[in-house]
Order: C-alpha cells, then structure tokens, then sequence
C-alpha cells in the first residue's frame, strides 16, 4: 500500500468517527465503563500474584532437630537433606541464634525472654528453601523421616491455604476480565453495525468503483482504533490517580510488612499500556466484526 | 467487446430473468437496450457488471469470461467498467470533487495526478465551478453529469448507464445523451438501458429490445418500437 492511500485511510477513519457524531460517544463510552472494571481487575490482579509470589519466596521449612543430636549425627543430616532433589538452601541454625533472633523479633518485651539464656528451651534447627515453593510440601515430608529430626514445620496451614487462594484469585480474575472484554466486544460491534448500516448504500457504490474488501475495511480499523484509544483515556486517569493515592495512603497495609503492593512506577505505566492495548483491540475487533457481513455485495 | 452465450438466470426465488441469450457488441458501439420493466434489462446489465453469475451461458468482457472471477478479482475488473445509475449514487457526505476522486483513490494513484485528472474530467462534464459542493446541493441532472465524470474518470473501455436520464426532465436529459455520445466518440462502449422512446427516435444507434428474458429485436439505427 502506498503511503498516500494510508493516509487517506487515517484520515478517513478519524473523520467518520468525527461525524457519527453520538454513535461514537456511545462506543467509547461502552469501552470507557468496561476498561475502568478490567483496569480495577487487573490491579487487585496483578498486585495480588506480587503479594502471592513474595509470600511464596519466604515459604521455608525449619526442621527441628532432637536435642539428643550429636555433631556427627548433625552432618548426617545435612547430607541427607542435601540429596533431596529440588533444595535451594540450607542453613544451619543453633539454638541460642534461635533464640537471638527470637528475643530480637519482640523488642522491648523480648528482654524478658533473656531469662531463657541459662535454660535455653529451644532446638537446633536447619532452615530450608525448596527451589520451587510448591514443592515445599513433598521436601518437607521427606525431611520429617529423617533420624534424630524432632519435627518440620513449614506454616502448613498457611500455604497450603496461601497456594489455593492465590489460584482461585488468578482464575476467578481471568474469568472475570474475559467476560468484560468479551461484553465490550459485543456493545461495540453492535453500536457501530448501526453507524455501518446507515452507511450500507456507501459501502455498495465503493465496491461500484472497483474498492477492494481491504480498501473498504481500512478506514473502519482506523475507526475501531480510534474507539478503543479514546475509550481508554478516562479509565487510565482513573487508574493512575487512584494508584497513585494507594500507594501514598494505604498506612494500614503497610503495617504488614509482608504485605507490599507494587511500585507506582513502573506499575502505573504497564498498566496503562496494557489498557490502551486492550481498548484498541476491543475496538479493532468491534468494528471489523461488524464490517464482515456488509462486504460481500 | 462483450460476447454472451447462451445465458440463462433464475434467481434463488424462482423468477426466469434470462432466458437464453446470445448477443454480441463490438468495441465502440452505443447500443440501447429497451423493454418493458422485468423483461431483463437489469439482469442483463448486472451480468456484465458481475453483480450477478448467470445460471447458465458465458459472458466474455475483453476476451475474458468473467463468470469465473474469483471474489478476489472481481474489484480488479470493474475498474475498467464505468455505472451510471437512474438515482445517480453518489457518496452523500463527500463533495463533488471526492466522490470522482474516490474512484481514483481505490486504484491508488498519486495525489497530484488524481487532483489533475478530477479536474479534467469536471471540465469535460461542466461542473469545474461545483467541485466543492455535496450533492445535496446540486440539480439531478448535475448529479448524474458527477455520476457520468465518476464513471468515466478511471477511462474505462464500457460504459453501463442503467435509464440515467430516468429521473431527470427532457431537457436536462438531451444535456446528458450529449456528453454520452461524446464519451462514445472518444472509443467508449456505450450500453444504455432506458424507457425513452424520445431519445431512442431520435438519436439513432443499435437498439437490442428485450422481453421475457428474450432479444426480440436487434437492429442497427433501430427505433424504440413499443406502443404506450
């Protein structure tokens, strides 16, 4: 295609989107109402898999050992859990850094605890980090058969709830933001068929003077476009200022410091990427839809 | 040069709009085609345009049977054959001069050399002053000399005129057959379909005559020939 007829399609689309006039306003609007859902979606979305994925980094199992355990038994057991297949790490612990870390996790109350240092009630313990969190499970059972091993614990209860939550959340979200889309499709190729068949006659007496399907089509992709832009402009103001005042405000949430949402940069500009993507697809596929069947004459 | 065929064409509700055709124009002929409405004029146009696929037969435009067009190719040879229409079509909401310089557009020439050819082509038809008009605003005779310069601006071999002077008054309507009988001079083919037995009387040319999907007359300097 020559760069002349390009232009003309450019200009040709803008210029029917311009003149269909409350037609447009309607498409946008419908893609402006669907992308600030799918946008609000995909925020809880993709903050919640960031929450998941750090909460899953720290997943380890601390496997307690007996307090009978002698040096030689020790290194046995290092080596054995060494042979388990998927180990990231393994870190040795004594018990009086046990407690260190104890008394230094409760601050100023934890000074009381400093009466334990005579009678130290706590077991020797080797830390260990699955290379892939979900297999902590089955690395932590393994463990727990070893000799001289008093108990694993690896917050059972709570990952095991961790993993499930997060794969309902992820599915659940997917299902939602594919409904929207697949509903802002629906309006769009509905309210532009009633702009194209107004312009039914149109399409007939191009192809009178020998338009190609291509040649008709391109000025409505530019239109479709164009919908799908400008319909992502309102939801991305949304989103950005409304991140922005999460990320500035939410003192609750940071309380937790396991809890830690994402950056406003570079999270602010991926997601308006993402949802002017989203937008001009919703809008290209709209309105290519709905030219289909008018260019068979 | 078009050549059809034994050419038969019933429509998918049953209605026999040809009924075994044969008939053969030269390169620069201006042929009227008359009958009475329903006696396939319009199937008979059509067909050449590849609005539709006759049933049966073979219709050659230049030598080549455009019954087996592919769809692709179909836009690819309408380029070389100019419309006209009784109620003109043209694109409402473009002016004058880009409803003919659409024309130009679809095949993609240069800006420039659509701008000079418009021109040309809006003198050759009188309408240089209307270019900047939509056609809301002018006459239907000055309508259908915009559908005329449309048709005409891309130099097709074969002109179709579907009854254009059909809705416009006699004396818009001889301004008209004027600048067709100048189209044909330059080496147009002309196939004119109409009802008026004024213009047929009087400017001379073929006449094929129509009925029940049949020729029933084809004679060269022929007159309109029905009784109303």
């Amino acid at each position: 295609m020559k760069f002349s007829t390009l232009k003309r399609h450019f200009k040709e689309g803008a210029r029917n989107t311009w003149r269909n006039g409350w037609m447009t306003i309607a498409s946008v609007g419908a893609v402006t109402t669907t992308l600030i859902l799918v946008g609000v979606f995909l925020v809880l979305m993709l903050n919640l898999n960031h929450i998941a994925s750090e909460l899953e980094e720290d997943v380890q199992i601390k496997a307690l050992v007996e307090l009978t355990a002698e040096q030689s038994d020790l290194d046995q057991i290092e080596e054995n859990i060494n042979d388990i297949s998927g180990i990231e790490s393994i870190n040795f612990v004594t018990k009086e850094e046990e407690l260190d870390n104890l008394v230094d996790s409760m601050g100023e109350q934890g000074q009381a605890w400093g009466l334990y240092e005579q009678e130290n009630p706590l077991n020797d313990a080797f830390i260990v980090k699955a290379s892939d969190p979900l297999e902590t499970e089955r690395i932590a059972a393994e463990i727990e058969e070893f000799d001289f091993i008093y108990r694993v614990n690896y917050g059972q209860e709570y990952v095991d709830t961790l993993f499930k939550f997060n794969e309902y959340a992820r599915n659940i979200g997917l299902v939602l933001i594919g409904a929207l889309v697949f509903t802002a499709i629906f309006l769009i190729s509905n309210t532009i068929k009633i702009t194209i068949l107004a312009r039914k006659k149109e399409i007939g007496i191009m192809k009178l003077v020998g338009a190609t399907n291509n040649f008709i089509r391109w000025p409505f992709f530019v239109e479709g476009m164009l919908l799908g832009v400008l319909g992502s402009l309102l939801p991305i103001a949304v989103i950005i200022v409304g991140y922005y005042f999460l990320t500035q405000n939410v003192t609750i949430l940071q309380q937790f410091d396991f809890v830690k949402i994402l950056d406003f940069y570079p999270f602010a500009l991926q997601i308006s990427l993402i949802i002017v993507g989203i937008g001009a697809s919703i809008g290209v596929w709209g309105s290519l839809m709905s030219v289909r069947k008018f260019l068979k004459v | 040069m078009i050549e059809m065929q034994e050419v038969y064409m019933t429509y998918p509700n049953g209605v026999v709009a040809l009924n075994g055709l044969n008939v053969t124009i030269e390169q620069g002929e201006f042929v009227y085609i008359v009958g009475q409405s329903g006696a396939g004029k319009s199937t008979f146009t059509k067909l050449l345009f590849r609005e539709e696929i006759p049933t049966r037969g073979s219709v050659e435009v230049n030598n080549k049977d455009i019954t087996s067009l592919k769809w692709k190719e179909v836009p690819f040879f309408r380029r070389n054959i100019g419309v006209v229409y009784q109620d003109f079509r043209l694109l409402p909401r473009l002016t004058v001069y880009e409803n003919i310089a659409f024309a130009l557009e679809v095949i993609e020439e240069s800006p420039k050399s659509i701008r000079k050819r418009v021109m040309n082509v809006l003198e050759q038809v009188g309408l240089k002053n209307k270019a900047r008009f939509i056609p809301d605003e002018l006459s239907g005779g000055e309508q259908q000399r915009v559908a005329i310069a449309r048709a005409m601006v891309n130099h097709p071999s074969i002109l179709i005129a579907d009854e254009p002077t059909g809705n416009l008054d006699p004396e818009t309507s001889w301004e008209i057959m004027r600048i067709l009988e100048e189209i044909n001079a330059s080496g147009t083919t002309i196939l004119m379909a109409t009802h008026s037995r004024e213009i047929v009387n009087a400017i001379k040319k073929r006449v094929i005559a129509m009925e029940d999907g049949m020729i029933v007359r084809d004679e060269h300097r022929g007159e309109y020939g029905y009784e109303v």
